[in-house]
């Protein structure tokens, strides 16, 4: 059942019968400590908070990968990621990880699999003495042109997010909500449209919905989403035509009917002032809840997000055959009730220093 | 119901005025009947399904899920409408066709109490989670999303390209889902006929007088009335219907027995609501308050504050519609008909005697009761318009009162102005002179230009203590802060305020950056005002 993911079935096997007579728990392949998820037999941290010896790195979000690691093994796209924010000395040693290769790490077998984040994203599978557990970091199923989509992957232990982890959130499909976009500007074309969307991942997703809908006109983006969207398009993911969405000439009209997708953190802040009777859109998960939208002044709540909604992340649960789950970052009680309820082992796993709140 | 549910998702979260009658003008041209009409009969107030009930849809969602993962989930949302909508879960089989919104109002006004829970439990099967949440808020009254039906009224108007007052006076005369209204916005209809008795009359309303409005008129041409402060009403009694209606056309008998019950005949009142008994004493605004608001009555509050109506035009009499009259002849008629009421419940309002417009101010100045708020000038020759035609009626109030305050607290606010802390708490001095406390008096969000808003907006940022949300707390002590001179039009005692008071209509009249925040108001000059 494991074959599937293991590229040299043969080393895997020989080992699990030499170990066989020692029984591992999950707890002595992984656990959490102050840094991170630790990995006594392998001495390597997965997305470690504080800088480490080794470290292994899900994605390029600033929460998961952080700098001043001695060693990182990431995705080959992770560690670009990780350059551009923190310039090419953010680590002494860096590793390639591909998608569904096998590299032994001490006792410890590692593979890194497409989990359809972000760019480059990446679960984590540590296997050792016959025992398999999965590190899913964060992870979507919804279909997202800009990144490998998720694989799931048999395993004994999953280790799941759970931003999304409860019943109320069931994302819709990313192309309705593309069209709301559209529809808004043809509604209202004096407005120039502010879409709040993160700089990695959720900025070029927005980008590239609106192109696979047949939004053709260039698209404004914020100083701050520049060089990442840079990267996505050299990496050749469609962006369409991108131009700076700060000029020096300002008009009252600027942005009047057009994109302008900026970080979250501007919606509603001064920088919108210089555009034509701004209307602002955030691109989130959370914008399922209306009230999210009404506290934050969103007109246009766009509900699109990175992460798994309650089915994705009760199907993948499933999918993993995982006979006990660990349960991270997000709302953990209504996954582990969820597991109860289904006869798997859950317990939550508490890990510090993760937003659970962004998307 | 899909582009139904859109529109109530839109219109929640779309502060500015124009961005909603624009959603609701584009809803109603492009949404077939009978859907659209029953839209317009739901953001009017004009549904309603006595069959659901909250407590049933709790029921029934708990039935189909984890009672626990179920409240876990009400936990974060809040709102039991919203929770049901986003955690129904959808049937396996959900090839089902969603309910077109007519069917889902058929449906809802026809449903008994037990068949309800199935029949609710079909249509959420059928819907997706903005619609469910849609059904919900249907079906259970209270759309609240802040659309008055005079909004949606006007949306209409500019919809069709007519006047809101007309739409205003065909209203009650006809039922949802209004397909002659539609037909004859879109001009494939003549404006539908109504019989029914007893129909709202378009108010007419005054403009302000302004700068040198009054040298261009000839004093000789217009009367003066008292301008009260109540709130304006139209009693319209015809064929044994007996209706009351505010400014608006928006039906308030309800909460008026004992003026209404004292009416017959066949007429159309207009006038101003009052509390008190007017051959005895006329009760303040805040003694009116008690009454306003309220779908019923209760015996004690009919007792406490009975209201009346000082009437000032008559609209119809008998067969004959008055409006088209002069007002010289409507006033002249109605003074003949108010002895016929009970004097309990209806007066008249007098004229005031100007020879020219130097007497007139100074009655205006020295009011001889404190409920008024200035006078009113009418044209004599005039007929009765709908709406605020220029020329025949001004409004000249008493100037308004003000305060020198100290900005405490900004507030972001909406729409066009989020980027701004545009809503201000401000407050005045309170305690003895050694140890000077401010304490809020009230909130103003208007009255400044844009130019100044940029100012305070970059004075609030400077000087912000703490920050609570979208809230800052300004630095206001009395070597330090920013001094508004705040206009008012009144005030009310209030319990629900700190200081006691309430402000009527607080505005923001200029700002004093020359005056040292220690020189402000101090509470006392306020509630002199209260007490005299």
């Amino acid at each position: 059942m494991r074959e599937n993911n293991t590229p040299d079935k043969r080393v895997f096997r020989g080992r699990k019968k030499s170990l066989s007579s020692r029984v591992m728990r999950p707890q002595d392949l992984l656990h959490p400590c102050p840094e991170g998820l630790y990995c006594p037999l392998g001495d390597f941290f997965i997305d470690p908070v504080r800088p480490v010896d080794r470290a292994l790195i899900t994605h390029g979000h600033a929460d998961h990968a952080r700098a001043g690691h001695r060693t990182v093994l990431a995705t080959r796209e992770t560690l670009d990621i990780m350059r551009l924010r923190y310039g090419a000395d953010f680590a002494e040693s860096r590793q390639v990880a591909a998608y569904g290769e096998g590299l032994d790490i001490g006792d410890v077998r590692v593979s890194f699999h497409p989990a359809g984040h972000v760019l480059g994203s990446a679960q984590i599978a540590v296997e050792a003495n016959g025992l398999r557990i999965v590190a899913s970091g964060d992870y979507k199923r919804h279909l997202d042109a800009t990144c490998t989509p998720f694989e799931p992957v048999r395993c004994d232990v999953f280790i799941t997010e759970a931003t999304f982890g409860l019943p109320v959130f069931v994302h819709p499909a990313p192309e309705v909500e593309a069209e709301r976009l559209a529809a808004s500007l043809r509604q209202f074309p004096e407005r120039a449209h502010i879409v709040g969307a993160y700089s990695l991942g959720k900025a070029q997703r927005v980008i590239s919905l609106m192109r696979s809908i047949g939004h053709d006109e260039p698209i404004l983006i914020h100083g701050a989403l520049a060089r990442i969207s840079r990267y996505y398009q050299g990496q050749g993911i469609k962006l369409g035509r991108l131009e700076p969405a700060t000029v020096e000439e300002e008009t009252a009209t600027r942005g009047a009917g057009q994109i302008i997708v900026a970080p979250p953190s501007v919606l509603g802040d001064r920088w919108t002032r210089r555009f034509a009777d701004p209307l602002s859109a955030f691109a989130s998960g959370w914008m399922r809840i209306r009230q999210r939208a009404r506290q934050r002044g969103v007109e246009l709540p766009l509900i699109l997000s990175d992460h798994a909604d309650w089915n994705e992340l009760t199907a993948t649960i499933r999918e993993t055959g995982a006979g006990e789950v660990w349960v991270t970052h997000g709302r953990e009680e209504a996954l582990v009730r969820w597991c109860e309820l289904h006869g798997i082992a859950a317990r939550p796993l508490n890990l510090v220093g993760y937003e659970d709140e962004a998307d | 119901m899909r582009r139904f549910a859109d529109i109530l998702d839109r219109l929640v979260l779309t502060p500015a005025r124009n961005g909603k009658l624009r959603l609701l003008a584009d809803y109603f041209r492009s949404v077939p009947d009978p859907d659209r009409g029953y839209a317009l009969a739901a953001l009017t107030g004009g549904l309603d399904f006595p069959a659901v009930k909250p407590a049933m849809l709790r029921a029934l969602v708990t039935e189909r899920m984890d009672e626990v993962l179920f409240a876990y989930s009400y936990d974060y949302v809040g709102d039991l409408a919203e929770t049901i909508s986003l955690v129904w879960p959808a049937p396996d089989d959900a090839s089902a066709e969603a309910p077109a919104l007519g069917e889902v109002v058929n449906t809802l006004s026809r449903v008994s109490r037990s068949d309800a829970p199935a029949v609710i439990a079909d249509l959420l099967d059928r819907l997706d989670p903005s619609a469910r949440f849609a059904l919900i808020k249907l079906a259970t009254g209270g759309l609240r999303i802040g659309v008055s039906a005079r909004l949606a009224k006007q949306a209409l108007a500019a919809m069709g390209g007519k006047d809101v007052g007309e739409i205003e006076e065909l209203w009650h005369g006809l039922e949802a889902p209004y397909e002659a209204l539609f037909a004859w916005l879109e001009g494939r209809a003549g404006k539908p006929q109504s019989a029914a008795q007893g129909q709202f009359r378009p108010v007419m309303l005054a403009h302000p007088v302004g700068e040198g409005d009054l040298e261009k008129l000839d004093p000789a041409d217009y009367a003066a009335e008292w301008k009260w402060d109540g709130i304006r009403v139209q009693a319209v009694c015809e064929g044994g219907v007996r209706r009351l209606y505010s400014r608006t056309g928006d039906e308030i008998s309800g909460a008026f027995p004992d003026l209404m019950e004292t009416l017959s005949g066949q007429l159309a009142l207009d006038g101003e609501l009052l509390v008190g008994d007017p051959r005895l004493r006329t009760g303040s605004f805040s003694d009116l308050q008690q009454r306003l608001n309220r779908k019923t009555v209760s015996k004690k509050m009919l007792a406490d504050y009975p209201v009346f109506m000082r009437c000032y035009d008559l609209l119809q009499r008998g067969e004959q519609d008055m409006r088209p009259r002069p007002f010289a002849e409507r006033r002249a008629l109605l003074e003949d008909l108010l002895p016929t009421l009970d004097p309990q419940r209806f007066d008249l309002s007098p004229l005031v005697d100007f020879g020219d417009w130097a007497e007139l101010e100074h009655k205006r100045s020295n009011p001889p009761h404190p409920i008024i708020e200035g006078v009113m000038l009418k044209r004599c020759d005039a007929a009765y318009l709908p709406g605020r035609p220029k020329g025949p009626w001004f409004k000249w109030k008493r100037d308004p009162f003000t305060v020198d305050a100290v900005l405490m607290y900004a507030q972001r606010g909406h729409g066009k102005r989020s980027s701004y802390y545009s809503d201000y708490t401000f407050g005045v001095w309170a305690g003895p002179e050694d140890d000077l406390q401010l304490v809020p008096v009230g909130k103003a969000y208007f009255g400044f230009t844009d130019e100044e808003l940029k100012l305070i907006d970059k004075y609030v940022r400077d000087n912000t203590v703490e920050r609570f949300g979208p809230v800052r707390s300004v630095r206001a002590e009395p070597g330090h802060g920013l001094v508004l001179e705040v206009a008012f039009e009144g005030l009310n005692r209030s319990t629900r305020h700190k200081s006691g008071i309430a402000m009527r209509f607080p505005r923001i009249a200029r700002l004093r950056w020359d005056k040292p925040a220690a020189e402000a108001d101090h509470i006392e000059a306020l509630t002199a005002l209260l007490d005299a």
